[in-house]
């Protein structure tokens, strides 16, 4: 076998089945069998009727030809009524053989016309098939004794008869009782989508209801459902209470882990400024530099880390806000020009030519942008500057950040964007390895692109696209 | 200028009120909000400095007091949250800025600047040596009254040694003032700043004369 074949196996044998499908084949099967059993009762019952109808004119035609036998001079003498003469004209086109058995041999019709398998009582006709020349025939037997010589002599009346003209007719019969199950099954088919529509409706609307909701929307579903289908509202319901709760916690717990670990960690990093402010002592001035280094460091790992926390529990459910990427990027870059001043850098921002918006998480995309310009200007060297770019591309949002940095040391953005992962030419810059993580499960998260480049001239420049929403 | 700090946390308060001190600064501690409120009512801030979390309300509450109140002192909200929500509320609700702890002290002087210098400047002391006028808030310096172009790091670096006329200061002191302790400096980088600082300040009395194994210190007047 194939690992196609394998594929193609194990799709069949896992794929969901469709209520709807099963629902709309079962019942149309149901319909089947009864069109098929309509077909059937009808077509037996009309033959089984036109069979008896022939049997009894037969029967009594036989009978009569019998009744009607005399005793004259010795030998049986046959006259036939009218009525008998009606009764077998009334069997209408088929063919009428007939024998009469005297004693034990025929004496008049075709002698060789078969004989009934028992020997019929008095007077009560038996009848039996039988092939004969080329045709399957009705017979119908007779039997009663005649004084012949003044000896009661056993005479045997078999009429036979051909069944062509009632085969035909139970043929009609029988195509008309196969339209009319045709048509049941017809009518069945649209009845059973009908009735399989009505009563999927519910389930339909109520998961509609529920992929209405945005992914924030936590508040239990309140849409009316069928009792059958409540308990699996109320799972759902409690479901959603308990990932609410969860997440509530994890909110909580992000903003209180940044609370405690910043304050003291700003208290002892302003402490060690002091200290080197008022130290003159070399070696501990190198010790206090490297505190502050470590504070820095721990610092950044530490909201990097809450932020990167942040950004995995909220891309799981991103919101839906509009975000005006062209208000955002210049904001932030507002927010970036004292902290470029301070290594006499400058932010140059090329904004779009119309307003670009687009739907997402504006915490996510913020947190994006800040830390691909806060990268931009950690790692450029003083005097220089950094770009900031905002254009339509398509369907896209194009904003990239450059810059006149190290570049990106021939590492990929597959490396870089790993956890904890820095390029191999970060030399004393102090960074988390995490940045670019959050850069990239944002963008993942917004279904958009990022790439980062080497630039001519040295530096890198970080692009992402958001998808626009208009 | 004079400084009020709004913060429950005692240590990081007393630190960094020193620390403010240390640049000549004038600085008061509230550990509530509601001494702050007896604080503003008797005393005049050029800026405050507010925490978000304190113990008898939110820091956004008083923020949005303080503006309904029209008062003019510029607020810095340092805070130790970092959800972009939180920063982006405290902006909306008037706050001039924010920083979130720890911070860089020469980040958060720069953005004071900056405040001040967008609010037009309530606050003006300059320092005047020789025939030198520093503006260290409007960021400007004149030679003799004629107006020179100095960039951030170079502003920085004639304040540090205005700060101390005569003085020796060693290439390290200088180095820990004017570079961020998480970037790498390089051994001549601050001698490539001083001879940009000589050439801007070319003409003046006052001069940067260079103690040989010693360090910098400015002379003149």
């Amino acid at each position: 076998m194939t690992q196609a074949t394998r594929q193609w196996l194990r799709g069949k044998a896992t794929r969901p089945a469709s209520l709807r499908r099963r629902l709309v084949l079962q019942l149309i099967a149901l319909s089947a069998v009864l069109a098929l059993v309509l077909y059937v009762a009808v077509r037996l019952g009309a033959e089984r009727a036109s069979e008896a109808t022939l049997d009894g004119i037969l029967g009594a035609a036989t009978t009569a030809i019998a009744e009607e036998l005399r005793s004259v001079d010795g030998g049986p003498e046959l006259e036939l009524s009218p009525g008998t003469f009606s009764m077998l004209a009334a069997m209408g086109e088929e063919r009428i053989f007939h024998r009469l058995n005297l004693g034990g041999s025929a004496v008049t019709g075709y002698d060789d016309l078969p004989m009934p398998p028992d020997t019929p009582t008095a007077l009560t006709a038996v009848f039996y098939d039988a092939p004969y020349r080329d045709a399957e025939l009705r017979l119908a037997a007779v039997a009663r004794s005649l004084m012949i010589d003044n000896r009661p002599t056993p005479v045997l009346v078999v009429v036979g008869q051909t069944r062509e003209g009632q085969r035909a007719i139970a043929q009609q019969l029988a195509n008309r009782a196969a339209a009319l199950g045709l048509a049941v099954f017809l009518i069945a088919v649209p009845l059973s989508l009908l009735a399989a529509g009505t009563l999927l409706r519910p389930i339909g609307r109520l998961a509609e209801a529920v992929g209405r909701r945005g992914g924030h929307d936590l508040r239990p579903v309140r849409h009316p459902a069928p009792t059958e289908l409540q308990p699996l509202v109320q799972q759902l319901n409690g479901f959603i209470a308990r990932l609410r709760s969860t997440l509530t916690q994890t909110e909580t717990f992000i903003a209180e882990a940044a609370h405690h670990i910043r304050t003291p960690l700003a208290t002892l990093r302003s402490e060690a400024e002091i200290a080197l402010r008022q130290s003159e002592d070399e070696p501990t001035r190198v010790r206090l530099r490297s505190m502050i280094r470590a504070t820095e460091e721990s610092a950044r790992s530490a909201s990097q880390l809450l932020d990167h926390a942040t950004v995995l529990f909220r891309a799981e459910q991103p919101a839906q806000d509009r975000v005006d990427l062209g208000t955002m990027t210049a904001a932030l870059v507002d927010r970036f020009l004292p902290t470029a001043d301070l290594k006499d850098m400058q932010i140059v921002l090329h904004p779009p030519t119309d307003a670009l918006v687009t739907t997402g998480d504006a915490v996510l995309i913020e947190a994006a942008l800040r830390n691909l310009i806060d990268n931009a200007l950690k790692y450029s060297p003083a005097d220089s500057n950094v770009s900031v770019s905002l254009a339509r591309d398509g369907n896209f949002a194009r904003l990239s950040v450059c810059d006149r940095g190290r570049g990106l040391g021939g590492e990929g953005l597959a490396d870089l964007s790993q956890r904890f992962r820095r390029g191999p030419n970060v030399g004393e810059v102090v960074g988390s390895g995490l940045g670019l993580t959050i850069v990239s499960e944002t963008i993942a998260a917004m279904q958009g692109r990022f790439e980062l480049t080497d630039r001519e001239n040295g530096g890198s420049c970080a692009t992402l696209w958001f998808p626009l929403h208009e | 200028m004079r400084f009020l700090m709004i913060e429950d946390n005692a240590d990081l308060a007393r630190s960094v009120c020193a620390r403010l001190a240390l640049e000549g600064h004038a600085a008061d501690h509230a550990s509530s909000l509601s001494e702050a409120d007896d604080c503003l009512a008797g005393t005049r801030y050029d800026m405050i400095l507010l925490d978000i979390t304190l113990p008898d309300g939110d820091g956004r509450s008083f923020l949005s007091r303080h503006r309904t109140a029209q008062a003019d002192t510029p607020v810095i909200v340092l805070t130790a949250r970092s959800a972009v929500s939180d920063r982006v509320d405290t902006l909306d609700l008037g706050a001039d800025d924010y920083l979130t702890k720890p911070f860089d002290f020469a980040e958060l002087e720069a953005r004071c600047r900056a405040v001040l210098r967008r609010r037009g400047g309530t606050v003006s002391n300059l320092t005047e040596y020789a025939d030198l006028i520093f503006d260290p808030l409007g960021g400007c310096v004149s030679v003799d009254g004629e107006a020179r172009d100095l960039r951030n790091r170079e502003l920085r670096l004639l304040e540090v040694l205005l700060s101390a006329p005569g003085r020796i200061l060693s290439k390290d002191q200088l180095c820990d003032r004017l570079f961020s302790y998480s970037e790498p400096v390089s051994d001549n980088a601050i001698e490539v700043y001083i001879a940009r600082l000589r050439r801007k300040l070319e003409g003046s009395k006052a001069r940067i004369e260079t103690v040989r194994g010693l360090g910098y210190r400015l002379v003149g007047g």
